[in-house]
């Protein structure tokens, strides 16, 4: 095995106040608010970055009636007026990307390789995208004329903070829509600096207003009586629970929520391919993707060759600094994520499924799990039903493609699946049966702001990316 | 007219009137028994319940009614979404030929003929969307890397329709989920014309299961269909108590229900429908896959 020096990326381009306020109306008021302030901290070493503030219910009322009043203006602006703001947008995040990708590496923990060459080219590809559809709406295939909503009030995760805020951001601005975005408790800062972002490219004051808080100032955002339309990306159960708080309001609502992404190998599948396709798709930002490939399924005949590939693999993953530009594996969002993922890794040895990981040292400071793989599991065991969130990986077998389809779609979930094979008729066969909104073929974890994405079933609705996403934030 | 010269008609004829003979007897009709529509099949009501609408008794749907209705739709589902898109509008076809077939009966049950016609015409309309939606909601994604890239849209699965009072809105509901594979449990407004329909489409080639029509009250069904784990969408179109639409829409949350709030009361079904009574009971599923020697 090769050794490796340290190769971190600077982080002295990234400038981080010690304090933050919230982004109202297009300027960062004090910091502090109605709500009180919380940390948000690196989670490779458990330094503070800095101090934010909780938005309390009088800070989303000023929010969202900031958004109220720049909505009638905002929507009355040419498509073409729109588009430009966007595309400055988007060419100032090309020019500020380093500095984004480092501050998202330092707030999320996700390896530096994965936020400068993934998620800030595709943060800004996304603006880019929709920039272009602003003044093309009527050609979109929603009706006309088609109307924006009005007010959006958006909630998103911490796994792609940054990529997140893009994918609800983009559209919802190049419709004619404001909006209230609130990011997650744990990486609040690249929303922030997007905040700062929006001053220079002096959008009109309202038209995006920043707010920072945990689930409480989410749940006041999407329960606001002022907000037109709903977006949310997060976990199954939040879902749920905002759609019944929407139920009887007439808000619009649109929800990306949790995976148990199978991903199904087969015996004529491309065997290393499929192994980096494995490891991609489980291991790829520590595992926090929603359709992540956690579900293993291998063809029986296949399964040696297949586990003792991946296992060689895995053990050249490197794990650790997630600004050193080797990283593969960064840190755990945060100590609540991680104790989530040790219950259900728990489970999984409690209930007789194998545990392995490679040799792994973890640091001392800070969130960290091995990349680790259960064999042995069936579809009972909790860790092949519930969404763990983690850089943990559920093996099962099957023989038949029947079988696979069967054992693909025995979950409430339906947000990704995965296919190996050389055998293009069986791909196409399998990819039609399987009840999931996107399906990698001979790849796994690729995104595009042109291709739609989300779920089936409890995966959630609505699909963000591509024309089609246009059509939540359309009346 | 030969028969009439056999010698044996010529026999009867001649044979003289009895004295005290009734004048001929009126003939007596058959009733139809207007039973639910599952799973192909026409049973009553599980509950052995009726009620009375204008004279019949109609079957009154429990919720067992309601949750065999969803087991014969989640049955009939992947064949009916399996099949081509060809031959579904193919059927959907042949059901505007049996409705058009039986316009009389519709009117005799009180529906205006311009109405039966519209409906009618709402099938075709629908029919010959059935391979086109895919072509006019889905396409190639040009995405920025060496990938084949396609969107397309598929049902949703087994939708719940609280159908809406007129009979051209219970078509304008049920012909734009099942044109793509969806497969249905309406709960139907007017009774009569419902299971009429049933008929219709039970002689059309719709294979069993992929229409079923409980009759009754849907403020009492409609909550088991709203929380049932095995229904994917509900359209809420008929329903004209806003306090039960919300507790309706509320109890889909439960798995994530596809929700299709309630239209305008005053909503008019003869006008275009436009796509979004099919995209919103559709998924949109994107394959990508490498290209390269």
């Amino acid at each position: 095995m090769f050794e490796y020096a340290p190769a971190p990326e600077s982080r002295s381009v990234v400038d981080i106040a010690p304090s933050y306020g919230l982004f109202i109306n297009g300027t960062f008021e004090a910091p502090g608010s109605t709500g009180g302030v919380f940390k948000t901290v690196n989670p490779a070493t458990e330094e503070v970055l800095a101090e934010v503030s909780a938005a309390g219910s009088e800070d989303v009322d000023r929010a969202v009636a900031a958004a109220r009043s720049a909505f009638g203006p905002w929507s009355a602006l040419p498509g073409a007026e729109r588009a430009k703001y966007l595309f400055r947008i988007a060419r100032i995040i090309q020019e500020r990307s380093r500095e984004l990708a480092v501050l998202e590496s330092l707030d999320n923990g996700k390896p530096i390789k994965e936020s400068r060459d993934v998620d800030l080219p595709l943060v800004a590809a996304h603006f880019f995208y929709y920039a272009g559809w602003a003044d093309k709406l009527e050609y979109a295939g929603f009706g006309a004329s088609p109307r924006p909503i009005g007010v959006a009030a958006q909630v998103i995760p911490w796994n792609f903070p940054l990529l997140m805020l893009a994918w609800k951001i983009a559209p919802a601005l190049a419709t004619g829509n404001t909006v209230v975005l609130k990011p997650a408790e744990t990486t609040p800062l690249t929303a922030l600096f997007f905040a700062d972002i929006c001053r220079q490219a002096d959008l009109p004051p309202g038209v995006v207003n920043i707010i920072t808080g945990a689930g409480e100032t989410g749940r006041t955002l999407v329960e606001h009586p002022g907000v037109d339309k709903v977006a949310f990306t997060g976990s199954t159960e939040v879902g749920r629970q905002i759609a019944r708080s929407v139920a009887g309001t007439g808000k619009r609502l649109t929800l990306e929520l949790g995976g148990k992404a199978a991903n199904i190998v087969f015996d004529d599948a491309p065997i290393d391919q499929a192994v980096e396709g494995i490891v991609n798709g489980i291991f790829f930002n520590q595992g926090h993707v929603c359709c992540a490939g956690s579900r293993l399924l291998v063809q029986e005949s296949a399964y040696d060759e297949v586990m003792e590939s991946l296992k060689r693999r895995m053990a050249t993953l490197r794990l650790g600094d997630p600004l050193d530009k080797n990283t593969d594996i960064g840190a755990i969002n945060s100590a609540e994520q991680l104790e989530r993922i040790r219950v259900l890794t728990d489970a999984g040895s409690q209930e007789g499924a194998e545990r392995w990981s490679p040799p792994c040292e973890l640091p001392a400071q800070g969130f960290w799990f091995a990349p680790t793989i259960f064999t042995g599991v069936t579809q009972a065991h909790r860790i092949a039903r519930e969404e763990i969130f983690g850089p943990v990986l559920s093996v099962l077998t099957f023989r038949t493609p029947a079988e696979a389809i069967e054992k693909a779609n025995n979950t409430p979930y339906g947000l990704s699946a995965g296919i190996w094979s050389e055998k293009g008729s069986l791909i196409l066969a399998v990819a039609d049966k399987l009840r999931a909104g996107v399906i990698w073929a001979n790849t796994f974890n690729k995104f595009d702001p042109t291709s739609p994405f989300g779920g089936y079933k409890e995966s959630g609705y609505g699909r963000e990316g591509g024309r089609h996403g246009l059509e939540a934030y359309l009346g | 007219m030969k028969a009439a010269d056999t010698a044996w008609r010529h026999t009867l004829a001649k044979k003289p009137p009895a004295v005290t003979a009734p004048a001929a007897p009126v003939r007596l009709g058959v009733r139809k028994t207007y039973k639910l529509f599952i799973g192909g099949k026409f049973p009553r009501s599980e509950s052995g319940r009726t009620y009375l609408v204008n004279g019949d008794n109609v079957a009154l749907a429990s919720r067992k009614d309601a949750r065999d209705a969803v087991v014969a739709a989640r049955a009939a589902q992947p064949k009916w979404a399996g099949a081509t898109a060809y031959n579904r509008g193919q059927v959907l076809y042949r059901i505007a030929e049996m409705l058009e077939s039986r316009r009389d009966e519709f009117a005799a049950q009180g529906v205006p003929v311009a109405e039966v016609e519209a409906a009618v015409d709402r099938w075709v309309w629908y029919a010959g969307w059935a391979d086109k939606i895919a072509q006019v909601h889905g396409g190639a994604n040009p995405v920025a890397g060496p990938f084949f890239n396609i969107s397309a849209p598929e049902p949703t699965g087994v939708v719940a329709v609280v159908a809406p009072a007129s009979f051209l809105g219970l078509v304008s509901v049920i012909a734009p989920a099942i044109v793509t594979g969806n497969t249905v449990v309406v709960l139907a407004a007017g009774p009569q014309a419902a299971v009429t329909l049933a008929e219709v489409i039970a002689t059309s080639d719709v294979p069993g299961g992929v229409v079923n029509i409980l009759t009754g009250n849907a403020a009492e069904t409609a909550p088991w269909l709203a929380s049932h784990d095995d229904v994917n969408a509900i359209d809420l179109a008929g329903v004209t108590d806003l306090e039960l639409a919300t507790e309706l829409e509320r109890a889909a949350a439960g798995n994530l229900k596809r929700v299709l709030r309630p239209g305008d009361p005053e909503n008019d079904f003869t006008a275009d429908p436009g796509l979004k009574p099919m995209v919103a009971l559709l998924e949109t599923k994107t394959v990508w896959h490498p290209k390269g020697f």
